[in-house]
């Protein structure tokens, strides 16, 4: 345990040691910003009885942060410990894969969890001027930071597993970006197919990554779905695990 | 305790083989604790491969290697907290401070937060990093990181030293500060280095394991590897005498397997011995010429002998690319 903290605390240090940290910060805050000033400027127009979260969600301002940032955020975790060669320092010394591929995945959730918090501001600055109590509430606001948390563990472990695999950073950040995007267009494609086969429609349910946030924004936060992200999550670390292990029966 | 009697590095027939390339075949051989070992060979001749199984990042794909008494492939953790190791190249993280990264690595190798910060402070004084020890390693002079590598290696205070070419791209007074501080080391650890560099591994190494394109071909003491090829070594000698004199002189001499004379200037003649058995002739030429009353004004013995088996050994010009 104090291994894995000592390693989170290093990991995570290296995201504000360095600019990019601040520069993913600093990106991630504007996107925000305009979604918010999107969004105002539609509801100014066209009023709209939903809540703050879920008018949030609509501008699809969230994806696209998702999608970007968390290959971004993961990309350095392994590719770059692979290429300066610390990785071999780091694993000749007395510490387990599974502490390292576990704090390594820590820090960037905290990374990521970080980077969302000025989202509040806005939020409560719309719902300041709404002047409602129906637009905001702290359900909802939970709700959608449980979504966010999740959505972005799921993306996350993607990107350590891309990591992982590659020895370039850009070669990790493409392989976590197509990954992610292929599980986004499963849940487009769960949206568009409909009426076929039932268990086919089923499986394809568990994909509407769409659909899920949705709730999620909504403050609906529904069992299914978070089995669904922390499995899928925790399958992808565990591919992670393989991978770094994999050096000993390679 | 048992366990001191037990040799440090315990390696069998260890053998690793990439894909479509063996880097070491078959190689053993044992390190005793206290010793000072030099694994000298060409680039390529499968030095990092075996530190690399020795350190636990590489498996072996035969044979076994045990470090303490402790298996590296299946008592890893056991092995990895006993050793400290520098890799080629001396991989850091650049953008950490000196004490902060070694208090990192302290804490990662299980030292407690007060032990660790002892022996920050130790290593950093022994490696000579207490001036920089608040400056960021990125904005170091390579001796500096070099150090902080070593640093590292000695954190955890561990019974066995690994340090994969400990000296390579650093200037002659960075070189002799790394020598000093490997040789400090010796009464408390053993210390595993690898070198291309033959004088490097003949001043600092009690033992040589000259390695070449995977294999060991040779194991011995600096000075009895001398000796084993002292036999074609030769006397230079400079006299001032008649060169018939001297040529019967050499002739009448049994050590003496074979000379040359040729002419110097003046009076001067300079003779080639080659003693037979590699014996060291010297003090014999030495009472020659005061019984004779010839002036002498050279008297050496070729010390390039390590050198001509260092190269005939292992024939350069054949490199291979390291593999990574």
């Amino acid at each position: 345990m104090r291994i894995f903290l000592t390693l989170t605390r290093r990991e995570l240090a290296a995201f504000f040691v360095s600019v990019s940290g601040y520069v993913i910060i600093a990106a991630v805050t504007l996107l925000i910003g305009w979604s918010f000033v999107v969004l105002m400027t539609n509801l100014g127009s066209d009023p709209s009885p939903m809540p703050v979260t879920q008018l949030f969600y609509r501008t699809y301002f969230f994806w696209l942060i998702v999608l970007l940032a968390t290959p971004i955020i993961t990309m350095r975790l392994f590719a770059l410990e692979k290429f300066s060669g610390t990785f071999e320092t780091l694993m000749t010394a007395p510490v387990t894969d599974l502490q390292v591929v576990a704090a390594k995945f820590a820090a960037a959730v905290i990374f990521y969890t970080i980077m969302w918090l000025p989202l509040l501001p806005c939020l409560f600055v719309v719902r300041h001027f709404t002047n409602q109590p129906g637009a905001l509430d702290p359900g909802m606001i939970s709700g959608m930071y449980l979504g966010v948390f999740l959505v972005g563990c799921l993306f996350l472990s993607l990107g350590c597993f891309a990591s992982a695999l590659s020895r370039s950073q850009m070669a990790a950040a493409m392989i976590s970006f197509v990954l992610g995007v292929s599980l986004f267009s499963l849940g487009f494609l769960a949206q568009a197919i409909t009426a076929v086969a039932q268990w086919k429609e089923q499986l394809l349910s568990y994909f509407g990554l769409f659909d899920q946030m949705n709730d999620f924004a909504c403050g609906v936060v529904d069992t299914h779905t978070v089995i669904f992200y922390v499995s899928v999550t925790l399958f992808f670390l565990f591919l992670t695990l393989r991978v770094v292990e994999s050096r000993r029966w390679r | 305790m048992a366990m001191n009697e037990t040799a440090m590095i315990e390696v069998k027939n260890l053998t690793k083989r990439y894909a479509g390339r063996t880097a070491v075949a078959g190689i053993s051989f044992t390190v005793a604790r206290g010793e000072i070992v030099g694994l000298l060979g060409p680039n390529g001749a499968g030095k990092s491969t075996t530190m690399r199984i020795l350190a636990c990042y590489l498996p072996a794909t035969a044979g076994t290697v045990r470090v303490g008494g402790f298996d590296v492939f299946h008592q890893s953790n056991e092995v990895r907290r006993r050793i400290g190791y520098m890799p080629e190249n001396n991989p850091l993280y650049t953008e950490m401070r000196v004490r902060e990264y070694l208090k990192f690595r302290a804490r990662l190798k299980g030292l407690g937060w007060r032990r660790s910060r002892e022996r920050v402070s130790t290593v950093m004084e022994q490696c000579g990093l207490t001036d920089v020890s608040r400056r960021i390693i990125g904005q170091l002079s390579k001796g500096y990181r070099q150090r902080v590598g070593m640093a590292d290696a000695l954190v955890h205070d561990p019974e066995l030293i690994i340090l994969d070419e400990p000296t390579i791209g650093l200037d002659p007074h960075q070189i002799r500060a790394v020598r000093q501080l490997i040789k400090s080391l010796a009464r408390a650890h053993t210390v595993l280095i690898s070198t291309h560099i033959l004088p490097e591994a003949e001043m600092t190494c009690n033992r040589m394991l000259i390695m070449y394109d995977g294999k060991i071909l040779a194991a011995d003491t600096p000075e009895n590897l001398q000796r084993l090829v002292a036999g074609n070594s030769q006397i230079i000698v400079e006299l001032a005498a008649p060169a018939a004199a001297l040529r019967e002189c050499w002739s009448k001499m049994p050590e003496i397997e074979y000379f040359d004379i040729s002419a110097s200037e003046g009076d001067f003649q300079r003779c080639a011995l080659t003693p037979r058995d590699g014996l060291d002739l010297r003090p014999v030429i030495f009472a020659l010429a005061l019984q004779n009353g010839w002036v002498l004004r050279e008297l050496t013995r070729n010390r390039h002998s390590l050198e001509d088996i260092y190269v005939q050994v292992t024939q350069p010009g054949q490199e291979e690319e390291e593999e990574s």
